[in-house]
């Protein structure tokens, strides 16, 4: 099948474009006069929050909007060619040839019963009619590109034998077989971890400019964006809001929504105390539940009643960008260089007494090496090796890693789901790391709370909000009558700014933010003392974020607790930490204050994790670290360092000492510990990985 | 792969030692033996020839004893007359007592007398068995690919008009027994009363020599009702499956609809279904014995209603073991079947 | 008297049911035909008034298929109607529907009151948001009614068991020869091989489904969720060892455990009294479990809640496995108030005990699944008791399959039990039951087509009902 003929034109272009899902009972209006254009080569991201339509525009370029979708207006051009009016087998001719799709969860989207070499082969093999031999190699060839070790053992496997990272890159090759002009990414790095992610968007960056193919970025991370697209279309509520180059967007944004955006993410300077984030008001409104006129009108600070409320709001150009567009009324007048008004400030609290000590903690699981066919021999998987380390009253602890180093058994250990392999966790000078949490007695399980990443999964779905937090006070035998706890459940909505109504509600009918609000009041409902909080907002949407951490920080400094911040994101760490600790499988590999750990000398493994994270802001300066491969599995982790596979300082050790020793604990300033076995020479070599660049 | 299939045939023996050994206890209780006597004997006999003829045939020991008789790990039992003569469960009429082996049983592969067919059990179960491996046969034939093509079908696209009558059609057939669809055709197809009599209301002319006439409403009564359960299970896993990620991935590759259901997302769809299948067969156990007494056809289940109704001990303990052992092979293939059609276990 | 026409006086409404059915039968082969030659449509592009799903010729013919049917269920429902009315006047039909009056008062009643309130009543409400369902559920209690009401000798016109002479095999519709004061004069789907009422017979038969299903399908949960919660939610050798007893009961063909224990002499040693012993604890052990794990913080509200559901529970419980006379008899007979026959308990048993290893096994995956998640994490973390977890946390969630799996399982409870029938297992000889009645009638099936007839679609239209009612909840409560 030959490619549709070249034009002058757009790639694509979109033109005022409405899609709608139809229910039973009404209609929902899922993208409302949609307009953006993707010149040849050129990427273009789409960003926003979730169910503000950003994939639902992907889907409506790939005319694949299911039973209840239908496009009901505009128009979407591909090579001048109206896709609504194609034909089925035209437009068969045209998905994976000429545009094709990368998406959230490689697994899913990998045909698990399916040799990859198939999969791949199938793309030439229908489109270009070629011979199985011909579109063998072509794989080989995409596979190869995607710099995958050992392409023709990967053509032969199947999806599951191969991790996340690795699925990712089968999936772009894929999408890259037939050279089509034109790729959309959905959100394709989502389920991949920090530095696995940041070596998928370079290759992603690079294929680009070598096959010529552009680019339909779709993203909620404005990083991520900056990083990988040349242009912007920022989408809220179902439609653009905002559409121009990254560098007017980005520095002269011309949309209080894409501003609000802005103040919201943790960027480099932001700080808990002296520069707070600016959270967002209000929530998303649903689509059947939006306001007349503008849609971000209700949490929008420059609102103007009576104009902004009324009536279509049209895009309009912003005079002197080049295609720079904005959906606001008062976009000139509004004073877009005018200071933050900044939040509160507040003093920074002093850390007090040491609440939690953890001296050489070991947790080892033996598993069976063989899961289905059980039996034969067992294997240990060293989940945690020696931790030590304190914890302070009023501190707020971030503990880093990504998936498998450990971070997540550590809290099953303090929390008494597991008990320790060896070591010690000593609460208030009392052993508990062999308690399990049966033996707990109240006061230690209450002093001892969490918060959980899902806010979809943490509360009991069939239960009413109050009625949660009030078991939870039973159990931590708080209030000595119903009466008295339930004023007591009211009190700690309150504390999180719930209405109190809400204590009626099923989770069902709480936003995602809520949700996780309802959770910070469980922890904190038996006056916990110590508070890991496990990814407590990396599920939630960016505006939301900001307004869910406030709230951890303002009850931490009224119950003076300690918190334990597990994450993987460092902009949010670096915002709200006073202390971090590096994990990597099982091993913390650097411990100090946040200034000391984001500032060099680091240990290799923090530095290229700096690197990896993306840093929505223009003015940063990164240096460019990718690290080769994946994370090894913690049941087969290797000989010495655990980092040395992926290490870019391996080199400058003499001996071979990487890979037959790990390396000692090291304590290079107060209390800045690493676990590296560079020189100190060497470690003072480091320059730091970001730079604000000179204005 | 090797110690998976040893592991489950480890479980699978013990598995048929424990179900046997119920049975074995189950017919063994007193009242059972009391109705064996006087049935063998006569109905009037006192309680004391009752006992005195259970005394002779070894069926007073205590029942693990006789469980492990019968399976051959124990001497059998013998009981010697007060006129001096032998008779034992191993000593077959005209066999000196000296001559007889000590141990006779399943293991020996004697597996007992029928008291009520006057045959050796092997041999009524050999025979009755071919004759519902013919039933079975045209069973499967019938039942697995139009279930499969019935649910394929519905499930290919969820919500259109091929799916909703399709469905309707399953939901039907599963909802009717097979003591009700049989009645049914029979009425409908062979009675004089509709007069339609296409085909016989009975099947006992095609232990000798099946044909379209005498064979297809058992065959169709069995295959109906399992038929509707594995449609409606295909079903289910084949919309799951047509909603997965990786179709949408071949849509948009470009692959054509008949290529996305055939090469896409068949096999992932039968896995499901096919563990059904194998399961199904304690189930369709039910059926045979249900059609074989209501068309009179003399198979396998027809023995066990014989068995059970008259207490033939042995007979109705050949029977368990043979349907037993039936049930859990496949078992064993569903599993093995299995691991073989999903790769994401088979290489793990 | 004259013998009964079947349709009498309404029979002007024959051709128009025929031409219904025909109507529909088409508008289904069309639209199935329509449906697999016509691309389906992506977009709309609204040139003026609203954009809606509803045009085409596809949606045209769904929209055909939907007025067949409903011609079809209006045709029906005048001949239902005009029989209530007109009584004997309008064949057996009419006769047949005025009998039934007591269910179709109780039916409207129950569908005016559910539609009205159906925003309140939680999934039973939403199950009135799909015709299947509500299809499913019509039939289902149709049934449930008639088997009330039938047990009360409201609706039936003989007495079941009554042989009347000169009546056996006659066709529906026969007179009685000679009745007397206050008979019903015809025996309505006529006589069977014991000159006994087909018609009555039938309704009683379903009072023998809807007081043994029901309640046996509920036994056979309360020990599949006992044991299938700690198996999945604790996994190990607990699992192993619950996994392996489960298989080994379904490794059993049903057929022969009935075969080995529906049976006198198995009654006479008292093996089912003792299973019931255990069977029937499940509930109590459920219970105890349920209110200890909510409320140990709290111990007075524990002993109160406790005494007040376990003691009546208790002397329940005592009362049915107590039998004066046989193995178990440890009450006195003036305290033994509900006396089982031996017959029905051992039926009982045996359906609880097939029934509970499947349920086992769905709670059990059910458990698996839930337990990962955070609420069952954020619970353990506050230190809950796993029984706490189990039944408050686990089971709440798992409500929608194991509801859906209720309704489909007393089916599979009506056909076992009309099996048992069919092989006259357990049951008295004399028994109304629908599977004996149909064994019965089998045997003269090649000349006498009315007296197996009825039962089998009686049966027949009970399961469907219940699998109809099982598919509209599980779409419904798919749609939260």
């Amino acid at each position: 099948m030959n490619k549709l003929s070249e034009n002058d034109g757009p790639v694509l272009e979109i033109d005022k474009l409405s899609i709608s899902f139809f229910t039973r009972l009404r209609e929902i209006p899922a993208v409302m006069d949609f307009s953006v254009s993707v010149q040849p080569g050129e990427a273009v991201g789409l960003v926003g929050e979730s169910g503000c339509g950003k994939s639902t525009v992907a889907l409506g370029v790939m005319q694949d909007l299911g039973k209840n979708g239908r496009i009901v207006g505009g128009s979407i051009k591909f090579k001048g060619r109206d896709l609504a009016e194609m034909s089925a087998e035209e437009l068969r001719d045209i998905r994976g040839n000429e545009i094709a799709m990368i998406y959230q969860e490689p697994m899913a989207s990998l045909n698990p019963a399916m040799k990859i070499g198939r999969q791949l082969m199938e793309v030439p093999m229908i489109h270009e009619g070629v011979s199985e031999k011909l579109a063998y190699d072509r794989a080989l060839e995409v596979v190869t590109d995607v710099r995958l070790p050992d392409p023709e053992r990967m053509l032969n496997s199947y999806p599951h034998q191969l991790s996340g990272g690795q699925q990712q890159r089968i999936v772009i090759a894929m999408a890259l077989m037939s050279k089509p002009s034109l790729l959309i990414l959905d959100e394709p790095t989502t389920a991949l971890d920090v530095t696995v992610e940041a070596a998928v968007v370079e290759l992603v960056r690079d294929l680009g400019k070598k096959y010529g193919t552009s680019m339909l970025f779709i993203s909620h991370n404005l990083g991520l964006i900056l990083e990988t697209c040349d242009r912007l279309c920022v989408m809220y509520s179902g439609e653009a809001v905002e559409r121009g180059s990254i560098a007017d967007v980005f520095d002269e944004m011309q949309h209080p929504y894409t501003q609000a955006l802005f103040r919201s993410i943790p960027l480099p300077g932001a700080d808990k105390n002296a520069h707070p984030l600016v959270a967002i008001p209000g929530n998303f409104p649903l689509p059947h539940e939006r306001p007349e006129g503008c849609n971000f009108g209700p949490r929008c600070d420059y609102f103007e009643p009576g104009r902004c409320d009324q009536g279509q709001i049209d895009m309009a150009d912003v005079a002197g960008n080049d295609r720079h567009a904005t959906r606001c009324l008062r976009y000139q007048e509004i004073d877009w260089n005018a200071p933050i008004t900044v939040g509160a400030q507040t003093e920074k609290t002093e850390p007090g007494d040491v609440v939690l000590k953890i001296d050489n903690l070991k947790k080892y699981y033996e598993v069976a090496a063989n899961a289905l066919f059980g039996g034969g021999t067992k294997k240990v998987v060293k989940a945690n090796e020696t931790l030590s380390f304190e914890a302070r009253e009023s501190e707020t602890l971030a503990i880093v890693g990504e998936s498998g180093c450990g971070k997540s058994t550590f809290a099953k250990v303090l929390m008494g789901l597991e008990t320790a392999t060896e070591g010690e966790i000593l609460l208030d000078g009392q052993n508990i790391e062999q308690t399990a949490i049966e033996d707990r007695n109240t006061r230690t399980v209450s002093d001892v709370q969490m918060v959980f990443q899902n806010p979809f999964d943490t509360l009991n779905p069939s239960m009413t909000v109050g009625r949660q937090i009030i078991r939870a006070l039973e159990i931590f035998d708080i209030g000595d009558s119903d009466q008295d706890r339930k004023q007591r459940m009211l009190e700690l909505l309150d504390l999180v700014k719930l209405p109190r109504a809400f204590a009626d509600r099923m989770p069902r009918q709480l936003s995602g933010g809520q949700k996780q609000r309802v959770g910070i009041a469980r922890a904190f409902s038996g006056g916990a003392r110590i508070v890991v909080a496990d990814e407590p907002v990396s599920a939630l949407d960016v505006s939301v974020q900001a307004a869910v951490t406030d709230l951890l920080m303002e009850i931490q400094r009224t119950e003076k607790t300690t918190l334990l911040f597990i994450s993987h994101d460092l902009s949010i760490v670096r915002y709200l930490s006073d202390r971090v600790m590096v994990m990597y499988l099982g091993h913390v590999v650097e411990l100090g204050d946040t200034d000391q750990v984001f500032s060099p000398p680091y240990h290799p493994y923090t530095e290229a994790l700096l690197s990896a994270v993306p840093i929505a802001d223009t003015s940063i300066e990164k240096e460019h670290i990718v690290l080769e491969g994946d994370i090894p599995s913690a049941m087969n982790p290797p000989s010495g360092c655990p980092f040395q596979t992926r290490c870019r300082w391996k080199g400058e050790v003499p001996g071979g000492l990487c890979d037959s020793e790990v390396p000692p604990t090291r304590t290079l300033e107060a209390g800045h510990q690493i676990k590296c076995h560079l020189s100190d020479e060497v470690l003072q070599r480091m320059q730091p990985v970001i730079k604000i660049a000179a204005e | 792969m090797g110690l998976f299939i040893l592991r489950r045939v480890g479980i699978m023996i013990l598995t048929a030692l424990c179900l046997t050994f119920v049975v074995f206890f189950m017919t063994n209780l007193y009242p059972n033996l009391e109705k064996l006597a006087k049935t063998q004997g006569n109905f009037r006999m006192s309680d004391e020839a009752v006992a005195s003829w259970l005394e002779k045939g070894g069926y007073l020991q205590s029942t693990p004893k006789k469980y492990l008789e019968w399976v051959g790990l124990a001497p059998s039992y013998q009981h010697q007359a007060e006129d001096g003569t032998v008779t034992g469960r191993c000593i077959t009429p005209g066999m000196k007592p000296e001559d007889a082996p000590r141990f006779c049983g399943i293991l020996q592969g004697y597996w007992g007398y029928s008291s009520v067919f006057k045959d050796e059990v092997s041999s009524i179960i050999a025979t009755r068995l071919s004759l519902t491996g013919i039933l079975m046969f045209w069973v499967m034939l019938v039942m697995v690919p139009s279930a499969l093509i019935l649910g394929v079908l519905a499930g290919m696209k969820e919500g259109s008009a091929t799916d909703r009558t399709l469905s309707t059609v399953a939901i039907t057939t599963t909802a009717t027994p097979e003591y009700v669809s049989g009645v049914l055709f029979i009425a409908i197809f062979s009675s004089s009363a509709v007069g339609l009599k296409w085909f016989k209301g009975t099947a006992t002319s095609a232990m000798e020599s099946p044909n379209l006439e005498n064979f297809l409403l058992p065959v169709v009564t069995i295959a109906l009702y399992g038929m509707g359960y594995i449609a409606r299970m295909t079903r289910a896993s084949m919309t799951e499956v047509m909603t997965a990620q990786y179709i949408r991935t071949a849509r948009l590759k470009g692959v054509s609809f008949p290529n996305i259901v055939l090469k896409h997302a068949l096999r992932n769809a039968l896995i499901a279904p096919f563990t059904v299948i194998m399961l199904q067969f304690p189930w369709l156990l039910n059926g045979v014995v249900i059609v074989e007494t209501l068309f009179n056809y003399k198979g396998f289940g027809w023995t066990l209603v014989q068995a059970a109704g008259n207490n033939d001990i042995e007979l109705l303990l050949g029977v368990s073991v043979v349907s037993v052992l039936v049930v859990l092979i496949t078992q064993l293939i569903s599993d093995i079947g299995y691991v073989f059609l999903n790769p994401r276990i088979r290489i793990s | 008297m004259d013998p009964l026409s079947w349709t009498g006086k309404i029979a002007f409404l024959d051709p128009i049911l025929f031409i219904a059915l025909g109507l529909l039968g088409l508008s289904v082969l069309v639209w199935i035909v329509l449906s697999a030659v016509l691309p389906e449509n992506r977009a709309i592009n609204v040139a003026g008034g609203s954009a809606s799903l509803s045009s085409g010729p596809r949606e045209l013919t769904a929209l055909a298929v939907k007025a067949a049917f409903l011609a079809t269920t209006a045709v029906i429902a005048a001949y239902l109607v005009l029989g209530v009315i007109m009584g004997t006047g309008a064949g057996i039909i009419g006769a047949i529907a005025q009998q039934f009056i007591s269910v179709w008062i109780a039916l409207v009643l129950l569908f005016t009151l559910s539609i009205t309130f159906k925003r309140r009543l939680g999934l039973y409400g939403k199950l009135f948001d799909s015709p299947i369902g509500m299809i499913g559920f019509a039939l289902v209690m149709f049934w449930v009614f008639t088997g009330f009401f039938g047990a009360m000798d409201m609706i039936i016109t003989h007495d079941p068991l009554t042989q009347l002479s000169g009546l056996k095999n006659k066709v529906p519709g026969t007179p009685l020869r000679s009745p007397e004061e206050g008979d019903f004069h015809w025996y309505l789907l006529g006589g069977d091989n014991l000159a006994r009422d087909v018609f009555s017979r039938m309704v009683k038969g379903a009072w023998e489904v809807v007081k043994i299903a029901p309640l046996a399908t509920l036994f056979a949960f309360m020990v599949g969720i006992t044991l299938g919660l700690p198996a999945g939610y604790f996994g190990g050798k607990l699992d192993t060892f619950l996994s392996f007893l489960a298989n080994l009961i379904l490794a059993f063909p049903v057929i022969l455990l009935f075969y080995l224990l529906v049976t006198p002499e198995i009654v006479l040693t008292g093996l089912p009294q003792y299973m019931a012993i255990v069977l029937f604890a499940f509930p109590l052990i459920f219970f105890y479990v349920l209110i200890n794990s909510r409320f140990r913080t709290q111990p007075k509200k524990n002993f109160l809640w406790l005494a007040i559901v376990l003691l009546p529970l208790l002397i329940l419980y005592l009362m049915v496995i107590n039998d004066p006379g046989s193995k178990v008899d440890i009450l006195p007979v003036v305290l033994d108030w509900i006396d089982i026959p031996g017959g029905i308990l051992v039926v009982f048993v045996s359906v609880v005990f097939v029934n509970s290893p499947t349920v086992f096994r769905i709670v059990r995956g059910l458990a698996l699944d839930i337990r990962t998640r955070d609420y069952v994490a954020a619970a353990q973390t506050r230190g809950e008791r796993p029984w706490y977890i189990m039944l408050w946390e686990v089971l709440p969630n798992a409500r929608g399959p194991l509801i859906v799996d209720f309704c489909l399982r007393i089916g599979y409870t009506t056909i076992l039990l009309g099996t048992l029938g069919f092989f006259g297992l357990g049951l008295p000889p004399e028994s109304p039951d629908w599977g004996s009645t149909i064994n019965e009638g089998r045997k003269l099936l090649s000349i006498y087509l009315h007296p197996a007839l009825p039962p089998a679609f009686a049966l027949l239209s009970m399961v469907l009902g219940l699998n109809l009612l099982a598919d509209g909840l599980r779409e419904e409560s798919l749609k939260d």
